[in-house]
């Protein structure tokens, strides 16, 4: 008797689990061997007990870390009110520049020039541009606030980028769905509301979910223009202790939320791939 | 008088000429049925009858008023000329229910109550209650054309326009969504139907048109058409088609 019929099994299902532990196995020892490398051969690197001092500190970052994650909230309140205002106006923006009517042109016109000049800015020319430009004009308080002029700009520029996606997403949506609603006899406007814009949006939530965790990690730019958000306050520790710790604090922070956010968006972008096969 | 008619309907996609001078007539209550090879024209005349496609030239009249005019707004008409398509385009992010009643709640401005009833009835008489509230992905085939069929009927249109609803069909569905069109023709719809199904056309149509190259080469009815045809052309496509 073959071993596959002992072992209760197909020939196949045999093959199959003879590679699926052969492949464990393999997995295993190289993992093995890359983590002892880096654990014996790093700090036997000349200067490792230099860098470990300046940015693996346990002291300072002990110290610092619960400082770090109240700078946090100032990051997540910005990101709070830029990303409903993001998704609003790349909407906009985007239906802008599918308008058809004559009357519209200059809004489709404005809709192209905005994603032109917003996506070939860098973010950080943006912030800087509109956060010290427009409270130089003078503004009363709190109208010269860098909380409002720093959003704005990433609000800005975010939305040319958020605006193309749902472009995407609409001409995502096949031709014969918008027949077939016409031929309902619903209006232009209808149809786009209640037929391809639910079908748009769906397509392109995992591409809008990895914009949020682009804009979360963004928000830190406007430390540049003034607030004192987290990387801002790291830099302060920073010069404080003249040590590094702080900026791998902040960074672990920004893991502990980006990580979750990017693993999500990613079974996302999976589960929709496999819906479309 | 005539409840649909085409004269001369010419419709070109850039240089391509797709019906060249169509002449139709669909009395009220009859089933007319287009037959004729892929590509001769049948889906388009169809879809220009429902204003998808402006028409280059010609005119198309519906109860002896022209709809063709350009410029003129397409929605009342659509509203009065239903469309089944091939590959059914249900709205997938909507239930059956919601697929059917959208186009009356935002156009025919009932109350909802009213609505409600009337739509729960449509799809009890095509038997598709129980499926009433899945989604498009949760139904065969056949349901899926035959809600598509309740959806359109959900404006309660005068005439009723089909392309090719059966083709996108597995053969043993093909059977429930023909006695559909059969009980819609027992009411009295008017229907024109664009069709490969060559022995439903023959049992059922009140007309049968060949189309060839975007003409209408020979029409008649069923037994002229396919017991006597007169154009060679449509002799040859019968032999070919009840092969």
């Amino acid at each position: 008797m073959p071993k596959y019929k002992a072992a209760g099994m197909t020939r196949r299902e045999l093959y199959e689990h003879q590679q699926r532990r052969r492949s464990l196995i393999i997995a295993g020892i190289s993992t093995i061997c890359v983590v002892v490398t880096i654990i014996f051969l790093v700090p036997l690197a000349p200067g490792w007990e230099k860098v470990q001092k300046s940015f693996f500190n346990g002291a300072v970052l002990t110290k610092t870390f619960p400082k770090l994650l109240d700078a946090f909230r100032v990051n997540i309140m910005i990101f709070a009110w830029s990303a409903p205002a993001i998704a609003i106006l790349g909407l906009m923006i985007a239906l802008a520049r599918d308008a058809k009517s004559p009357a519209l042109f200059p809004l489709r016109i404005f809709g192209a020039a905005f994603t032109d000049i917003f996506r070939g800015v860098p973010v950080i020319l943006t912030v800087y541009l509109i956060g010290f430009g427009i409270p130089g004009l003078g503004l009363p308080r709190p109208w010269n606030s860098p909380f409002i002029w720093g959003s704005l700009a990433l609000i800005l520029t975010y939305s040319a980028y958020v605006a193309e996606i749902f472009r995407a997403g609409i001409d995502s949506v096949h031709p014969s769905q918008r027949s077939a609603a016409l031929s309902l006899g619903l209006s232009e406007r209808q149809v786009m509301k209640d037929v391809i814009l639910p079908q748009a949006i769906r397509n392109v939530v995992p591409s809008q979910m990895n914009m949020l965790i682009a804009l979360q990690k963004d928000v830190s730019l406007l430390s540049f223009i003034g607030p004192v958000e987290i990387f801002r306050q790291a830099g302060v520790y920073k010069s404080l202790f003249a040590n590094f710790t702080p900026y791998v604090g902040a960074a672990i922070i920004f893991l502990i939320v980006t990580i979750p956010a990017t693993r999500y968006a990613d079974y996302l972008m999976a589960r929709q791939m496999r819906e479309r096969r | 008088m005539l409840k649909l008619e085409l004269r001369n309907v010419v419709k070109r996609f850039g240089e391509n000429t797709v019906c060249n001078g169509i002449s139709l007539g669909v009395e009220q209550g009859q089933m007319v049925c287009l037959i004729g090879a892929s590509g001769a024209g049948k889906s388009t005349v169809l879809r220009c009858i429902n204003l998808l496609e402006p028409i280059e030239d010609g005119e198309i009249f519906l109860d002896e008023e022209d709809i063709s005019i350009p410029g003129l707004n397409p929605q009342n008409v659509r509203s009065k000329i239903g469309m089944v398509f091939q590959n059914f385009n249900l709205f997938p992010h909507m239930t059956a229910f919601e697929n059917a009643i959208l186009a009356p709640k935002r156009i025919r401005g009932l109350s909802k109550v009213d609505l409600n009833a009337e739509i729960e009835m449509l799809f009890e008489r095509f038997e598709l209650t129980e499926r009433m509230h899945n989604y498009p992905d949760q139904l065969s085939g056949g349901q899926q054309q035959r809600v598509a069929i309740v959806r359109a009927l959900a404006m309660k249109p005068e005439v009723m326009l089909f392309d090719e609803i059966t083709s996108a069909l597995d053969p043993q569905l093909v059977g429930e969504v023909l006695d559909v069109l059969l009980q819609l023709k027992a009411q009295g719809m008017t229907m024109v139907l664009a069709t490969h199904e060559m022995q439903f056309a023959r049992q059922a149509a009140d007309k049968i048109c060949f189309l060839k190259d975007g003409k209408v080469v020979e029409e008649g009815t069923a037994k002229e058409i396919f017991n006597t045809p007169k154009q060679a052309e449509t002799k040859a496509f019968l032999e070919r088609a009840l092969k």
